[in-house]
């Protein structure tokens, strides 16, 4: 039985990182349709920082997290306004190639300024060890990030539901065109929304380097995983991708442990079986 | 290269018009063979070029005339590179049989997921594409006592073509058969997209709801152009199987999908010229600059990409075609 609990919980603190990482995507493209492939980008620019702030500077782990998620956040508008601003009525083949081209161009300029190894980062004593519950062992780490992710995840939901910005997003996201005729200026409420998406991820990349490393590919591998918590997911929803993370965390995971011969077969399984069932995800509506 | 249709023209004339081979094509196809005189040192590129010349086409086909996106292309490649490869090793090492063994297996692939990818259009079908591509991926590699893994596949031994020409090490044979073999199905697929049912093709690329209306039934068409670019693709990924005899997951892999991905768009899609055009200038610069590390190509592929999008929609042969009409426009 402890085997079994500390499998299930490492993969649902595995679920709970990518659904950091992942659900600013998931909004921003069910609100523009714009398949933003650079996501992870913005993901991996949070770890360098944590990374870089902590060796270099000698800043404490929990310090840097906020700037992973400020500078995150703030890179992402300066590309938002620029380039992705002129192709959001453009095919999905455009979006996909410009973006998938500034993440070649990330990992490139990445393996130049900080080489190809991977970064070592030295978390705080506190954050390590284990505790022993009825049996299974629950590393410390894993209990904060879910910590982390269960609050960001109410703030969110909170958000969302409870204010007058939360309000304009929902409203942008089932029906832009309305959204607009009722004077939201859609735009506008699609950068913050931008800005918030990738900062979460550049904080959800900063957490991950103790549990995945952190390489000059981590935006690349890592694209995949989130899209495919998009779309199992459904475009739009935080709910959904909250599930849909935990059930991707979970199963990798467990598929590891259980079936170490399978690799990664389990969750490209599970997407496809999804979609299949539904095209529009867990919890899309379109 | 749609001419622009004449008033008064009958359908069959138009397609008449669209099939006539245009001189600066005959052109292509005959500077095609200078590598064997000019530049016999890079036969084995030209070959290389020849075949990813081919996988370009074989994505060009439902990329830029039915409208389907897909970043997990190397699956049927992949396909038919490890039936090539297997045939071989268990005994069977005949080229040509191998060839059209390896392009049925990626067919029967290719068939069996069109069914999936015909009902799914934006992001769900990337998806799909990706997913799939991936899975084949994991299966090649889980399955290392068949493919050989991570290690690649062993023990490949091709017999001569027509029990003649052996492949030889300057890769003359090499080269002429991957070229062979590219030109046929560059005549067939031509045919193909001038006939009727290439047309419907691109009618399907710019509203797949509305061609049903017009008796055009959107699903099983692109049914059927999914299955042959999955030979196509299947054809080429026998190719390099062949000729280089290795087959590794490479054949399989994301980026090989991402790769000729870029070659067409760098061409410029839905040209039939584009794919080919891409992977000639895809594979020689990147053999010029195989001395830079890997890691900065990346780089400059995706200054590339972000480049094409905003500069050049069309490709480089969209960009050369707007030329030449805004040329014409001035009096």
């Amino acid at each position: 039985m402890g085997p079994f609990v500390a499998v299930m919980f490492d993969g649902f603190a595995y679920g709970m990182l990518l659904f950091l990482v992942s659900v600013g995507l998931s909004v921003t493209l069910g609100m523009m349709n714009f398949v933003n492939l650079a996501h992870g980008a913005f993901a991996m620019l949070g770890a360098y920082v944590t990374v870089t702030l902590m060796n270099t500077y000698g800043w404490s782990f929990l310090a840097t997290l906020p700037f992973a998620f400020i500078v995150a956040g703030l890179a992402s508008v300066a590309f938002e306004q620029t380039l992705f601003r002129p192709l959001y009525r453009a095919s999905d083949l455009d979006q996909v190639l410009l973006t998938i081209g500034l993440v070649f161009m990330a990992v490139a300029a990445v393996a130049y300024v900080f080489g190809t190894e991977s970064q070592p980062i030295h978390i705080p004593d506190y954050l390590r060890g284990f505790i022993t519950i009825g049996g299974a062992n629950f590393a410390v780490y894993r209990i904060f990030l879910v910590s982390v992710a269960l609050l960001v995840s109410v703030l969110l939901i909170a958000g969302l539901e409870f204010t007058r910005f939360g309000a304009q997003i929902r409203a942008s996201v089932d029906n832009q065109r309305m959204a607009r005729g009722l004077g939201i200026n859609v735009d506008r409420v699609f950068a913050y929304t931008f800005a918030l998406g990738s900062g979460l991820a550049g904080l959800g990349g900063a957490l991950a380097i103790e549990v995945v490393g952190l390489d000059h590919s981590f935006a690349l591998i890592y694209l995949i995983v989130m899209l495919i918590i998009v779309s199992v997911g459904g475009l739009g929803s935080i709910s959904g991708s909250f599930v849909a993370a935990v059930v991707i965390g979970v199963s990798d995971t467990a598929g590891k442990y259980y079936f170490p011969y399978l690799g990664a077969f389990l969750i490209y399984l599970v997407m496809i079986a999804v979609l299949l069932w539904r095209p529009a995800g867990l919890f899309g509506k379109r | 290269m749609a001419a622009p249709p004449e008033t008064n023209i009958r359908p069959q004339q138009f397609l008449a018009a669209q099939v006539r081979w245009h001189p600066l094509e005959i052109v292509f196809w005959v500077a095609t063979l200078a590598p064997f005189y000019f530049f016999p040192s890079y036969l084995s590129l030209a070959s290389q070029i020849a075949i990813a010349a081919l996988f370009a086409l074989s994505l060009d086909l439902i990329l830029g005339y039915a409208g389907i996106v897909s970043l997990g292309h190397a699956a049927f490649f992949g396909m038919g590179a490890y039936t090539a490869g297997l045939i071989s090793k268990f005994g069977w090492g005949e080229p040509l049989t191998g060839l059209i063994i390896a392009a049925f297996a990626a067919g029967l692939v290719g068939y069996a997921t069109s069914f999936i990818i015909a009902k799914f259009r934006h992001l769900t079908l990337i998806m799909l594409t990706l997913g799939i591509g991936l899975l084949l991926y994991e299966a090649a590699n889980s399955a290392s006592w068949l493919t050989g893994g991570a290690d690649g596949l062993q023990g490949i031994d091709i017999w001569p073509i027509f029990n003649t020409f052996d492949y030889d090490l300057w890769g003359y044979t090499a080269y002429t058969y991957s070229l062979v073999v590219l030109f046929l199905v560059f005549v067939a697929t031509r045919r193909l997209i001038h006939s009727p049912f290439g047309l419907s093709l691109r009618g399907i690329r710019e509203n797949a709801v509305r061609m049903p209306a017009i008796g055009a039934p959107s699903e099983s068409h692109i049914r059927t152009v999914y299955t042959i670019s999955a030979v196509m693709a299947g054809l080429a990924g026998a190719l390099i199987a062949q000729t280089t005899s290795t087959v590794s997951l490479e054949a399989l892999s994301f980026e090989r999908s991402a790769d000729v991905l870029v070659m067409v768009v760098l061409g410029g899609a839905g040209r039939l010229y584009g794919g080919i055009i891409g992977s000639i200038i895809f594979l020689v610069a990147r053999d010029q600059f195989s001395g830079i590390n890997p890691q900065y190509w990346l780089f400059w592929i995706g200054l590339l990409l972000v480049m094409v999008v905003m500069f050049l929609p069309n490709g480089i042969l969209g960009g050369l075609a707007r030329l030449k009409w805004l040329q014409r426009g001035k009096p």
